[in-house]
């Protein structure tokens, strides 16, 4: 993958192990993804200092699906259109679920709740970048079943 | 109970793709209500519109639209936008406004006319926008009703022959209720014949959006008397209320649920009927039809286990056993439901209490559910909208 890629969202960093860029409150130490650095939403913690935090970069898989028509716009599809899986994994140390797709090539066939996830960084297809540009997709961790 | 407001008419433009202006059907599902209630519209003093966002200015400001297309005659207005939950949050305007002495009578409106395919967001590269981010990654809202049935199937064994049941049953109650937009039968062949939209999810499970507009005219205990309706159904509760932190389920435009580190997780869902059971006093066990938001047939199991009308995890069960059907122990969606209307974002939680009210009144013809004596709403939308009233007589 070249290096000049662009990121969809500016929310992951990329290289060998790559991970969702949230933020952790200082005071409750409740996560957020995306970052959070105004005021924590906990009702109860009025705290406004947080501290940048790289999310687990494994999961246990809460549920999936898949996109068997083409989404609207903004998506921006290949043409002819190729349906993909999308993923919701819980990160056990933040204990919060976050989505994504899943990587290119594996279909709902091959997922199943419980199963272990890995975070990884694959290019979509963009309108101004013939590219693509980058982003966060789910992959089910070698031998996970 | 004194915070008790009638319910003395409803009106329904019927739900379809007819492609006209959506005042038009508010239009006449007002004058439907008008003339159930007998009340003349320059008696009306209140007017509480549900916006749409989808039919440009006149949307936004839904209140005026429809007083002006009814002949202005100076009386208040009010426009409310909760997403789906447009519909309660007008009804719980004209509530306020009756039970605090500014207002005897008023009319609850809403309608659409909506555009074909997915929902989509607003134009525009914004980030910013949690319903921006998720439509840009191909996220779109059959995929968290996907999610959720998913989820089922792995929690309590469903499986997608229990979610067609759902469409089978709610077709069968809806081929009669002319105010539905699909009105045919539907067999297990037919639900798995159709293509998957979200796995496990085919498009017979997942319900389309329409055009529609619906109406109620309520009024104070007092005026009802005053009118010879003393009978009529009371709205008994009104709840709106918003999630608890940290929330626990993804919730549509979301990408990440909270995180509940420092906070217990809570369902946002089961905490809309909960509110409103506290309310009016009574417990599920007092339910005798129920009208919730199947944006999935999946979803409709979702829900009938958040109304406490079986234990977490039976509901596909039930379903199953006829429990849910016209003459099983607790029916849900004798309208047909989302199923056999489409959505028609702001009139549709208005929908919902018509189809309550005529059951209450025992004017539901073919669908009548027996001696029903309180019914229960349920619907969902995004950005933490929600709500669930209850009707009784």
């Amino acid at each position: 993958m070249s290096k000049d890629l662009k990121p969809v969202l500016d929310w992951f960093s990329t290289g060998p192990e790559p991970h969702l860029i949230g933020s952790k409150c200082s005071a409750c130490g409740t996560f957020y993804f995306p970052k959070l650095e105004t005021l924590c939403r906990n009702p109860v913690c009025d705290s406004t200092q947080f501290e940048t935090a790289p999310l687990s970069r494994f999961g246990t898989l809460w549920s999936y699906t898949d996109a068997g028509y083409q989404p609207p716009e903004p998506y921006v599809a290949t043409d002819p259109y190729k349906p993909f899986a999308i993923a919701a994994v819980e990160l056990d140390k933040e204990k919060m679920v976050v989505l994504g797709q899943v990587i290119e090539g594996v279909g709902v066939d091959a997922l199943k709740v419980g199963m272990k996830m890995e975070l990884v960084i694959e290019t979509v297809p963009d309108k101004t970048e013939p590219e693509g540009k980058i982003v966060w997709k789910w992959k089910p961790v070698e031998g996970a079943q | 109970m004194s915070g008790e407001v009638a319910i003395i008419g409803v009106g329904m433009h019927p739900w379809g793709k007819w492609g006209h202006n959506f005042v038009t059907y508010g239009v006449a599902a007002a004058q439907e209500a008008l003339r159930d209630a007998g009340v003349e519209w320059k008696n009306v003093q209140f007017v509480s519109g549900a916006a749409t966002m989808r039919c440009g200015y006149p949307g936004y400001v839904a209140g005026a639209t429809f007083a002006q297309a009814l002949g202005w005659q100076g009386a208040e207005v009010n426009t409310s936008y909760a997403a789906c939950a447009s519909g309660s949050q007008a009804l719980a305007a004209a509530r306020t406004k009756i039970l605090s002495g500014q207002a005897d009578v008023a009319l609850v409106i809403g309608a659409d006319t909506t555009p074909k395919g997915f929902l989509a967001p607003a134009k525009g590269e914004r980030p910013d926008d949690p319903d921006w981010v998720r439509f840009r990654l191909g996220i779109t809202n059959p995929t968290y009703f996907a999610l959720y049935a998913r989820r089922r199937m792995a929690l309590y064994g469903d499986t997608q022959e229990d979610f067609a049941n759902v469409k089978v049953k709610n077709a069968a109650h809806g081929l009669e209720n002319p105010r539905a937009r699909y009105r045919k039968a539907f067999s297990h062949a037919d639900v798995a014949a159709s293509p998957m939209v979200a796995n496990p999810l085919r498009l017979m499970d997942i319900c389309a959006t329409s055009d529609g507009g619906a109406a109620l005219i309520v009024c104070s205990l007092d005026y009802a008397k005053k009118i010879g309706k003393a009978n009529a159904p009371h709205i008994a509760a009104i709840s709106t209320v918003t999630p608890r932190f940290a929330s626990a389920i993804l919730e549509m435009p979301d990408i990440a649920t909270d995180s509940a580190i420092a906070a217990e997780a809570h369902a946002f869902r089961a905490s809309l009927p909960a509110k409103a059971y506290e309310e009016a006093g009574i417990g599920p066990e007092d339910v005798s039809v129920a009208e919730v938001y199947d944006l999935s047939t999946a979803l409709e199991l979702d829900w009938i286990e958040d109304l406490r009308l079986c234990p977490r995890g039976d509901a596909a069960a039930i379903t199953r056993a006829g429990d849910t059907k016209i003459g099983g122990r607790i029916p849900v969606n004798t309208s047909g439901g989302l199923a056999c209307f489409g959505e028609a974002v702001p009139a549709q939680a208005i929908a919902q209490i018509c189809e309550l009210t005529w059951q209450l009144r025992g004017e539901a013809g073919p669908r009548q559910v027996e001696g029903a004596k309180v019914g229960i709403t349920a619907n969902q939308g995004l950005f933490g909208h929600g709500s669930s009233v209850i009707i009784k007589r």
